[in-house]
């Protein structure tokens, strides 16, 4: 399982990227902005693109009574993530290492593999949440009030994942540096959960022939 | 019937211009004007969201501003001011930018700009600065690059009519300063008659920090009690030298047209600066009283201050044997231009019909062989025959000044006969002539002043504008001829009017200076003292009779809004902080009653204005500037009470 462990240990490490890159990037163009807005999720926190990107987003924003872009301080995610993301790294590590040395069994791989699913799903179900949030709670006071055709207020959530008109901004959402390298990460463990299996194949029909030669 | 029939013919010569149009050899076939017959459009043509090619700016001339010009279009992109107040933005109306307009003859808020250069590295454009000349009272203006603004403006003592100004040399040593007329150095009262041997005419050279741009006047040369009318730096083999033109070398002090037209030949006085720099360094020269403003404006206090200066060095040329010296030149010379090899130096007699250039190797072995043909006070004169490196022979009338390309040719212009000719340097002969419309002053090609020169279009800068736009009363813009200059006949493909005079021009390539242009100033590094960098900091304060308001302001609402406790009588100071960090997002700033200005406040910026209030009442101030959807919103109120009245300050921070 020597390979399978080292694949193991690198897959995990990549998530470490998640520290220096974005996870997550949106982008909100309009006529009167060439150089378009932009804001870099981070698991500690939010960023603009640009020096003042937040600052104008939430300039903006107020038109239409969003709240503005949340601080490191404001919400818990920022604190949790990075500890969570650490832990993983760590666990990936260990089980990698664990398994280059054969004391595990490669089904910790995939298990490890399911655990950071689990919490990247629950990362992205917060992460809509929070969208949501920001979109629709809306202060009562906004200076404009805007209706959807069907009557309903209209609300500013931007997209998870894609491409969204929202009245003169085009908006942008998509994974960026961080997110792909966890899922180039995490696609490396179900690798190094393969590998493993099929070294541990390998090995287990070559025993049985061994055995009687040694009897 | 006529109409129809003139219709008819033009239709047909349209027909036959176009028919004809065969491409390969269209060049031979335009006319001097031929914009139908040319794709000229074409080529001025900058379509929407597109840059123009080169900044051109161009000298306001009467108005004391810099035009900003973008070519090929002509579009005028910004009006920067310098010399003359500017409402538009408040430019010498707010606290902060009135000490720029100071001098020793007090507050001047106009002048006579003329000559503009852009500061160069190895005798190349660097795109850092571009200065230029007041020439009224006498001053040097150095505009930022960066910022497009004026940051500092120094005033020269001992001048008058600052115009054979503000040319640079090759690495930006030195600006100069020349005096177009003499005056009594000192000043003092005398007779006027006495003019001759007694006036002095100076030749200021300023030297230009090359970290922060800073003028500082190195040393000032007492030259004779010409005129000195042009100047232009050696470059390349002649770096080290400076020429300036004279002319009233009679030293006439009436009617000078006629008098101080009777010398066959005037002169070009060639300074040997780097001699007198070497001479000041080892502590040549001599201190005297002078008096001038020397005024310079912060980039992070976002404000001027003005110093006046008490003294400045002088310089002899008898003190500096070989620094300075006369070559006779025909007559009554005006533009002086060197050549980007720096070999020859045009003096174009503009009362002369011919063109004279001079020889920079023959000038030198000259001096080397003391080939001199007389002195005047005490300076040598050179032999003409000596120097002469050719002669343009009856290339038209009235030459005034020369300018060049990257592939050898020359382009002066002509007052007199209306006409830009090219000729080639060094055989003299002329290559081609396009009349311009009408009265050509300086001509201007990019980088013609440097060693390399961006040969692609020369712009006339005309005196006399006449039938060229739709009339608009006896008042008419003056305006400028762009020519294509890459064959071998120059191309008329648009004329443009500008502001005030375009005297004279200088253009560098869009790209040399757009990365660098700034978009916002930061906030946090506004050290205004009077900023409002947070909703904390405002606040309204009184001293006496001055009422401070520390406001700020960000889309859409001023903070504080609503101010009271304020009466009649006060001084009241509203110090406006923009809080936007966005570019183009400036907020413009009015009270009603103002008697001075509005002030136009760019993201990141403090700007001062004072108010004074003289009725009771409650009074509206409000955005200038068109800011954003709610922009009708930004305003506020400021209620005057009685002079008498107990009212205390208050002010609203958006509460209800």
């Amino acid at each position: 399982m020597k390979k399978a462990g080292i694949i193991m240990i690198i897959g995990s490490l990549l998530l470490l990227g998640l520290f220096k890159f974005p996870l997550w990037n949106i982008v909100l163009g309009a006529p009167q902005y060439p150089d378009p807005l932009g804001m870099d999720i981070y698991i500690q926190g939010i960023q603009g693109v640009e020096e003042f990107d937040i600052q104008n987003i939430d300039g903006l924003n107020h038109y239409i009574g969003m709240k503005t872009i949340p601080k490191v301080e404001d919400m818990w995610e920022f604190s949790v993530f990075p500890k969570v993301i650490g832990l993983m790294v760590a666990l990936g590590v260990i089980i990698g290492l664990l398994g280059f040395l054969g004391k595990v069994s490669y089904k910790w791989f995939l298990g490890w593999f399911i655990v950071m699913s689990i919490l990247g799903l629950l990362g992205m179900y917060d992460f809509n949440l929070w969208l949501i949030e920001y979109g629709t709670d809306l202060d009562p006071k906004a200076i404009m009030k805007l209706l959807n055709p069907d009557g309903t207020p209209m609300t500013y959530k931007p997209p998870l994942l894609g491409y969204q008109k929202m009245l003169n901004f085009d908006v942008d959402s998509w994974p960026a540096t961080g997110a792909y390298m966890i899922f180039a990460g995490m696609m490396l463990t179900v690798v190094a959960f393969f590998v493993g299996r099929y070294e541990y194949k390998k090995k287990v029909k070559t025993e049985p022939i061994l055995k009687p030669a040694l009897a | 019937m006529k109409r129809t029939i003139n219709i008819l013919l033009a239709l047909v010569m349209v027909a036959g211009l176009v028919s004809c149009n065969d491409g390969g050899n269209k060049k031979s076939k335009r006319g001097n004007q031929g914009g139908l017959s040319s794709n000229a459009a074409e080529r001025v043509y900058v379509a929407p969201g597109e840059h123009d090619e080169f900044y051109a700016f161009m000298s306001g001339g009467f108005s004391g501003q810099l035009g900003v010009y973008g070519l090929p279009s002509g579009r005028l992109l910004k009006v920067l001011p310098v010399f003359s107040q500017n409402p538009e933005n408040g430019w010498g109306y707010t606290e902060e930018t009135k000490p720029m307009l100071n001098t020793s003859f007090g507050f001047v808020p106009w002048d006579d700009s003329h000559h503009p250069d852009i500061s160069q590295t190895n005798g190349v454009l660097d795109g850092r600065w571009v200065f230029i000349n007041g020439n009224n009272t006498p001053r040097i203006a150095r505009i930022d690059l960066k910022n497009f603004k004026t940051e500092e403006i120094i005033e020269i003592p001992h001048s008058a009519g600052n115009h054979s100004s503000s040319f640079i040399t090759e690495n930006t040593e030195y600006v100069v300063a020349g005096t177009r007329f003499s005056v009594p150095i000192p000043q003092k009262d005398m007779s006027i008659k006495d003019y001759k041997g007694n006036f002095k005419g100076s030749l200021t050279f300023i030297k230009v920090d090359q970290e922060t741009g800073h003028m500082d006047i190195k040393f000032q040369l007492m030259m004779p009690g010409f005129n000195y009318d042009l100047s232009h730096p050696g470059r390349d083999k002649s770096h080290g030298w400076f020429f300036f033109t004279t002319y009233n070398t009679e030293e006439a002090h009436t009617l000078l047209e006629v008098n101080a037209s009777q010398n066959d030949k005037d002169f070009i006085a060639a300074i040997n600066w780097k001699k007198i720099e070497e001479y000041v360094n080892n502590g040549g020269g001599q201190k005297v009283p002078a008096k001038y403003a020397h005024n310079i404006m912060d980039e992070n206090t976002h404000t001027a201050t003005s110093t006046m200066k008490t003294e400045v060095l002088q310089v002899n040329p008898m003190d500096v044997p070989g620094a300075v010296y006369f070559l006779p030149t025909p007559k009554s010379p005006h533009g002086c231009d060197v050549d980007p090899t720096g070999e020859y130096i045009i003096g174009n007699g503009k009362l002369s019909a011919d063109l004279t250039v001079h020889s920079f190797t023959k000038m030198i072995d000259a001096i080397e062989n003391k080939k001199f043909d007389g002195e005047a006070y005490g300076i040598p004169i050179l032999n003409f025959e000596d120097i002469l490196a050719g002669v343009v022979k009856q290339p038209g009338l009235g030459p005034l000044h020369t300018e060049f390309d990257d592939k050898g040719n020359a382009y002066t212009t002509f007052f007199i006969s209306s006409e830009v000719v090219k000729w080639k340097v060094g055989t003299w002969e002329v290559i081609d002539r396009q009349p311009v419309f009408y009265s050509v002053g300086h001509g201007m090609i990019p980088g013609g002043n440097s060693r390399k020169p961006f040969g692609k279009y020369f712009v006339a800068l005309n005196k006399i504008t006449k039938d060229r736009y739709l009339p608009t009363g006896p008042e008419l813009t003056q305006s400028a001829q762009l020519f294509d200059i890459t064959g071998e006949k120059m191309e008329l493909l648009l004329d443009f009017p500008t502001i005030g005079e375009p005297h004279y021009a200088a253009a560098i390539p869009g790209d040399m200076v757009a990365p660098n242009s700034r978009k916002i100033y930061k906030l946090a590094e506004n050290k205004h003292p009077y900023a409002s960098l947070s909703d904390s900091d405002t606040k309204v304060v009184r001293e006496g009779k001055e009422v401070h308001i520390y406001m700020n302001m960000i889309r859409s609402h001023f903070n504080p809004d609503n101010i009271e406790g304020v009466k009649v009588g006060d001084k009241v100071y509203f110090h406006v902080t923009n809080h936007e960090q966005d570019f183009d997002v400036p907020h413009g700033f009015a009270v009603i009653g103002a008697n001075n200005a509005e002030m136009l406040i760019v993201p990141g910026a403090t700007e001062t204005l004072v108010w004074e209030p003289k009725e009771v009442g409650v009074w509206p101030f409000y955005c200038t500037d068109f800011c954003s959807a709610l922009h009708q919103e930004m305003q506020g109120y400021i209620r005057v009470s009685p002079a008498d009245s107990n009212i205390g300050l208050s002010w609203s921070l958006g509460e209800d």
